[in-house]
């Protein structure tokens, strides 16, 4: 039996647990009750409870005030893009890995192990000038083309398909199915979890992303949200709009939210499975 | 005779040329954005440009004695080791505390993790964006409130002195939560009879957590540094919202510098020499922590 359904912390510290749990909240509720404050500007923007008969106001002021549904669009391109390519090549990898012996092996499991560490944030600068040789600078597929290859994905799909039975594999195997039908019949429907597992890390990972698009794209519409939120946020820093800038991050921020609100076990799982095994 | 050596030379080749090609589009891939940039890296840091579009220079290694010379970045190099100490150490430790506090299954403590996990899912940009307000002087969230307590804080991020330490404080908030999933499932892993057997033994709280809990969590604590120490040389866009390294380069971060110099400073050189401390950072840290990171990763087993 596990102690996941015993006390194992004395009374005091779930008192203070909860007490930093409500701190904790504080950020998210100046959001929430700052974003429909029909007065945007000038003090009092910093009660926690809202006085006020709610309005959509700022939200409006925002939405008109940086192109939001085009940013929203350049944002899903982006995560779902690079999710679409990697999944494949995860998966292809991971079998690798996980299933062919071959000389070299210990090596390339050692390269791939590089790129652990190496996010391609780390290496933007130069990465900028291949990204730019390779005529991809100030485009959508600039920012998405170092993250097609996913070193972190291949070591969690290889844990997933080592533990599914050889002899499954070999059954195939003897009634002539090759290696995709393989791939595409055995191995891809049994390691379903980890496929999703892996693409919640992966789309959060790059739906949040800022400094990289930053580095890459030049013009405004092509914008991802991150980087539409950081310049909207300079703008109506100056103006002191703090209702406005509530509402455009509660509304950069909301689609994440709601995706965890609908599937909130599926979302603490993959995290936890995208550490330890 | 002749046919069984033939296909047993034959099929290991035919398998290594699947492997490879089956690697092939993830190694293209690594070739071009990791394998190919700290190559082309390691070269920048010993070439100048003199002008825009002009020649590179062989330099040797003036690129790093004028890194080292420059203040700022000795500035931004103290700043980050401070940071991850500062950061990733009490992150840890709040996120034992939660995840021992909410071990327990049940409706409440499901509702209060997801209290603790919503942080990880917003941008950093969008947490920074409310931050701003949070460390805005007099009118601000903190100042407001701390004012009704007839208290008045320090000047949050125009400070040099406390700027630091507010930007640590948002990203202690952003990851303590992401960090306490991890240890609710090391946490699975520690036998309750353990536990009992110490209360019947008379052991009081401290003593369980310190010869049952922490034993057994030791290679969940081990994973936590590593991707926290990790995170804290690649995640800056929280600076670049709240201080862009200011006040006087109080805030400023190995990364954000390094993204000064090549987009501000346009000093592709310097900016390369600061990469590359960064990577032997990154590999210092990887390299000490290889062990946990095979265990993860299974390797070994293999």
């Amino acid at each position: 039996m596990s102690v996941a359904n015993r006390e194992i912390s004395p009374r005091l510290g779930y008192g203070a647990t909860l007490a930093i749990a409500a701190l904790w909240m504080v950020p998210f509720i100046w959001m929430l009750v700052a974003a429909f404050n029909p007065e945007s500007v000038g003090a009092g923007m910093a009660s926690l409870v809202p006085r006020y008969i709610p309005t959509l106001a700022n939200f409006a002021e925002a939405w008109g005030s940086a192109d939001f549904p085009r940013y929203t669009l350049n944002t899903m391109i982006i995560s779902f893009g690079i999710l679409a390519v990697q999944l494949v090549t995860v998966t292809l990898a991971g079998y690798v890995f996980a299933r062919i012996e071959f000389p070299g092996r210990t090596i390339c499991f050692y390269l791939f192990l590089l790129q652990l560490m190496l996010a391609p944030v780390v290496l933007m600068v130069p990465n900028l000038v291949m990204v730019a040789k390779l005529g991809l600078y100030d485009s959508l597929l600039g920012v998405m083309a170092p993250y097609f290859a996913s070193a972190f994905g291949t070591f969690l799909m290889r844990q997933a398909f080592k533990v599914i039975p050889r002899e499954l594999e070999d059954a195939a195997l003897i009634d002539g199915a090759n290696v995709w039908q393989r791939i595409g019949f055995i191995y891809l429907p049994l390691a379903k979890p980890s496929l999703i597992a892996f693409s919640i890390v992966s789309v959060t990972a790059h739906w949040n992303e800022f400094l990289w698009p930053l580095m890459v794209i030049n013009s405004p519409d092509l914008r991802p949200l991150t980087v539409g939120l950081a310049s909207f946020t300079r703008g109506a820093e100056g103006a002191q709009a703090w209702g406005v800038i509530a509402a455009g991050t509660l509304l950069v921020s909301a689609p994440l939210l709601i995706a965890f609100a609908l599937f909130q076990r599926a979302f603490v799982n993959s995290f936890v499975s995208s550490g330890i095994k | 005779m002749a046919r069984e050596w033939r296909v047993a030379k034959w099929r290991p080749r035919r398998t290594t040329m699947l492997a490879f090609a089956m690697l092939a589009p993830s190694l293209l891939f690594l070739a071009l954005f990791t394998y190919w940039p700290v190559l082309e890296v390691a070269w920048q840091a010993l070439h100048n440009q003199r002008k825009i579009g002009g020649p590179q220079v062989y330099v040797g290694l003036d690129n790093f004695l004028k890194l080292f010379a420059d203040s700022a970045f000795r500035k931004a190099l103290a700043n980050n080791l401070v940071y991850a100490f500062g950061t990733v150490v009490p992150s840890l430790v709040l996120a034992l505390g939660f995840a021992m506090a909410l071990a327990k299954s049940n409706r409440v403590n499901t509702l209060v993790r997801a209290l603790f996990f919503l942080p990880v899912l917003i941008p950093l940009v969008a947490a920074a964006s409310i931050f701003l307000f949070l460390f805005l002087p007099n009118v601000g969230l903190l100042d407001y409130h701390l004012a009704k307590l007839a208290l008045s804080g320090p000047n949050w991020l125009g400070d040099p002195d406390v700027a630091l330490y507010s930007i640590m404080g948002l990203t202690i908030w952003k990851n303590a939560g992401y960090y306490m999933l991890f240890f609710l499932a090391g946490l699975q892993a520690v036998p309750a009879d353990a536990y009992e057997a110490a209360i019947l033994d008379g052991a009081g709280p401290w003593q369980r957590l310190r010869y049952i809990t922490l034993p057994y969590l030791k290679p969940t604590i081990g994973f936590v540094l590593v991707i926290g120490l990790l995170n804290v040389v690649t995640q800056v866009d929280h600076v670049f919202v709240l201080t862009k390294g200011g006040p006087s380069d109080s805030t400023n971060l190995l990364l954000f510098y390094v993204y000064q110099q090549a987009v501000e400073s346009y000093d592709a050189g310097r900016a390369a020499a600061g990469t590359l401390v960064m990577l032997a950072l990154l590999l210092a840290i990887t390299a000490s922590s290889l062990r946990t990171l095979e265990r993860s990763f299974g390797e070994r087993e293999a």
